[in-house]
């Protein structure tokens, strides 16, 4: 399936920041996820044709980098972190938590979620952390972790929101989230204007302290 | 206690992140004054603030502007792929102030006779990167970057770029491939220092957050200032990033020179249920561990570390306390260098994955009465003679960071790594058994 015209405007523009386009392989890269869901061989294509590189060239690109899934993931795609500090705080009960209430192992989807685990995703003093869609909950329980996958699969949210979902699912912060944040993820990459993939619910939450 | 990078942010907790607001405290009035100076007066200040790199290497900033080739065009490049675990400063830095950031952009910018800046930012860090694309966007409309920037004649762009999940980008080599569109696997230097071939093998500067975050401030106050703030050889202050088993984890901008006592007890608040500290690692995930009995009473510098035998690093400090198991922390830490080693070197892309392999038997229960030499044996291959700073096998240091782990494990905790092994119930086993 070819691009909308509006994905292709977003490509040339992004194209049009860097001083060589294969630097926006990255970018374009998002843009075929968002297109399709996850990364498909024809997104990979069509990223080399706008690039000028082979698709050989994108698919080693796309193969490095563990945020390009070249899997079907669902809507909602859930990170648990297991690195060191999310481990000393008990971020393996989390994940086995949240594999057993989505009834998906680590790894894979069930075509509507999709859980992994993560290595360090910078919310150490939070521990432990996870991602939905690559938004933050920090200081979350096994608990919390079972009850957010019956908030995904009964709400079906079309956006993801940190502030909200910390304020349902979280606890303790890496530092203090004072600044309200509008922009949610709407689908399982990340939540960046430039890429077209943020979207913006505004008022849904009062201003204020999350958590 | 004094505080540079944070200060801003603490007094202004709802809306740090807005222009009007850093505006209305002086913001940019020290790009305003960088503009009106010399590459060399920039470079030497800088260099006289004694600033040194935050991102781990701790090398002086000033220095590493001064190498900078005289090609032109060159790129300025923030590394915001903060990814060591343990870390987390840059994303509060980001998150809360990005228009300092920005600042100190222009600032190094000017400084390097550069046009063209790139700000990479880990790709699970979207808040923080819509926060900087938001500041980038009203910096732009109010005439603070693009073309003759604050009415000089000064051109300025600046692009966020979104990384996707890859640690090893954080080594700048590596983070310059992926500008660039390609893996990120790391440039051999020699001959590909940045600052002689960098992004697109044109002269390339890359700081980190932090450092940049600094700039306005020691612009505006000088050096001298910048230097008064500590008491050690290391000047100003760094964020320690706090994680483990303390009350308070948090990020906390320390002056050099404190303890490590005054850091874990008295401003992180101690150890949980008030715990037994058993160990933290200083500096990241790549330093290695530093225990109570030996450490405690060391002052916070760069050089107390290194003599020590590790460093401050990322100036992330991860603590442990009495009821950690060791081998498990090794293990995961290890694990983290096995998932995200690039795979081009040999000794660390089947090092680290057979050091995690014999860990990972050990916690089994499958350990074999060989594996401590085996780890200390793999270890080696990996940086000979488990030596620090350490010697390199591999292209970059991430090998070499794998081996902290066990080592410490070795070092202060044989005894427990052994009751592993002799608590073994099953042998033998194929050395592969229990790998992920």
């Amino acid at each position: 399936m070819s691009w909308s015209a509006e994905t292709l405007d977003r490509a040339t523009a992004l194209i049009s920041k860097y001083p060589d386009k294969r630097s926006a392989i990255m970018p374009l890269l998002y843009l075929a996820m968002k297109e399709d869901g996850y990364l498909t061989d024809e997104g990979m294509v069509r990223v080399a044709e706008l690039t000028g590189v082979t698709p050989a060239q994108v698919q080693a690109v796309a193969t490095f980098y563990v945020m390009y899934k070249r899997e079907p993931q669902g809507r909602y795609l859930i990170s648990v972190c297991t690195s060191i500090s999310c481990f000393l705080m008990g971020a393996d009960e989390v994940l086995e938590a949240i594999e057993q209430a989505a009834g998906v192992p680590a790894g894979e989807s069930d075509g509507e979620l999709a859980v992994e685990h993560a290595e360090c995703i910078g919310a150490c003093g939070g521990a432990p952390a996870c991602l939905v869609n690559y938004e933050l909950i920090e200081g979350i329980t096994p608990e919390q972790g079972v009850e957010l996958v019956a908030w995904l699969r009964n709400g079906n949210p079309d956006m993801i929101n940190t502030d909200e979902l910390q304020t349902l699912f979280g606890g303790r912060t890496s530092f203090d989230w004072a600044i309200r944040e509008d922009n949610g993820a709407i689908g399982p990459y990340p939540a960046f204007p430039p890429l077209g993939t943020a979207a913006d619910n505004g008022s849904a939450l009062e201003p204020g302290r999350a958590s | 206690m004094t505080r540079v990078v944070t200060g801003f942010m603490e007094q202004h907790p709802a809306d740090s992140h807005l222009y009007e607001t850093y505006v209305a405290a002086g913001g940019y009035d020290a790009a305003r004054m960088a503009l009106s100076k010399t590459r060399d007066e920039l470079v030497e200040i800088v260099k006289e603030s004694g600033l040194i790199g935050r991102g781990g290497a701790l090398f002086s900033t000033g220095m590493k502007w001064s190498f900078l080739a005289p090609a032109r065009p060159a790129y300025l490049v923030v590394n915001g792929d903060e990814s060591e675990p343990g870390t987390f400063k840059d994303r509060q830095l980001l998150e809360r102030d990005p228009h300092q950031l920005i600042e100190g952009v222009i600032i190094a910018a000017v400084a390097n006779e550069v046009h063209e800046a790139f700000i990479y930012i880990r790709g699970e860090y979207p808040k923080p990167a819509r926060r900087v694309q938001q500041a980038v966007e009203d910096a732009y409309r109010h005439g603070l970057l693009g073309k003759g920037i604050m009415g000089s004649g000064y051109d300025l762009d600046v692009t966020v770029h979104l990384g996707a999940g890859a640690y090893i980008c954080g080594e700048e080599t590596a983070l310059l491939n992926s500008l660039e569109g390609k893996r990120g696997e790391p440039r051999l230097k020699p001959p590909y220092f940045p600052a002689a071939k960098g992004l697109y093998m044109l002269p390339t500067i890359v700081n980190n957050v932090e450092t940049i975050a600094n700039l306005p401030h020691i612009i505006d106050k000088g050096a001298d200032w910048y230097r008064s703030i500590s008491q050690s050889a290391d000047t100003g202050t760094f964020l320690a990033s706090v994680s483990g088993h303390v009350k308070k984890p948090g990020n906390y901008e320390i002056v050099h020179g404190i303890t490590w006592r005054e850091l874990i007890f008295d401003i992180a608040g101690g150890i949980r249920d008030d715990n037994q500290l058993k160990a933290w690692i200083p500096g990241g995930a790549s330093a290695p561990w530093f225990v109570p009995e030996l450490h405690l009473d060391d002052p916070i510098t760069k050089d107390d570390c290194a003599a020590a035998g590790s460093m401050l690093g990322s100036g992330a400090v991860i603590v442990m306390d009495h009821t950690t198991n060791v081998v498990a922390a090794a293990e995961r830490l290890v694990r983290f260098f096995a998932e995200e080693s690039c795979g081009q070197c040999t000794p660390c892309r089947e090092g680290t994955t057979w050091l995690d392999m014999i860990l990972q038997r050990m916690l089994s229960g499958a350990g074999r009465s060989v594996d401590l030499e085996l780890l200390h044996d793999v270890s080696d291959g990996i940086s000979v003679g488990l030596a620090w700073p350490p010697k390199q096998t591999t292209i970059c240091p991430l090998g070499p960071s794998a081996v902290s782990a066990v080592k410490s494990l070795l070092e202060h905790f044989r005894e427990e790594a052994e009751a592993h092994v002799a608590a073994a119930r099953q042998v033998p086993v194929s050395i592969g058994e229990g790998a992920a």
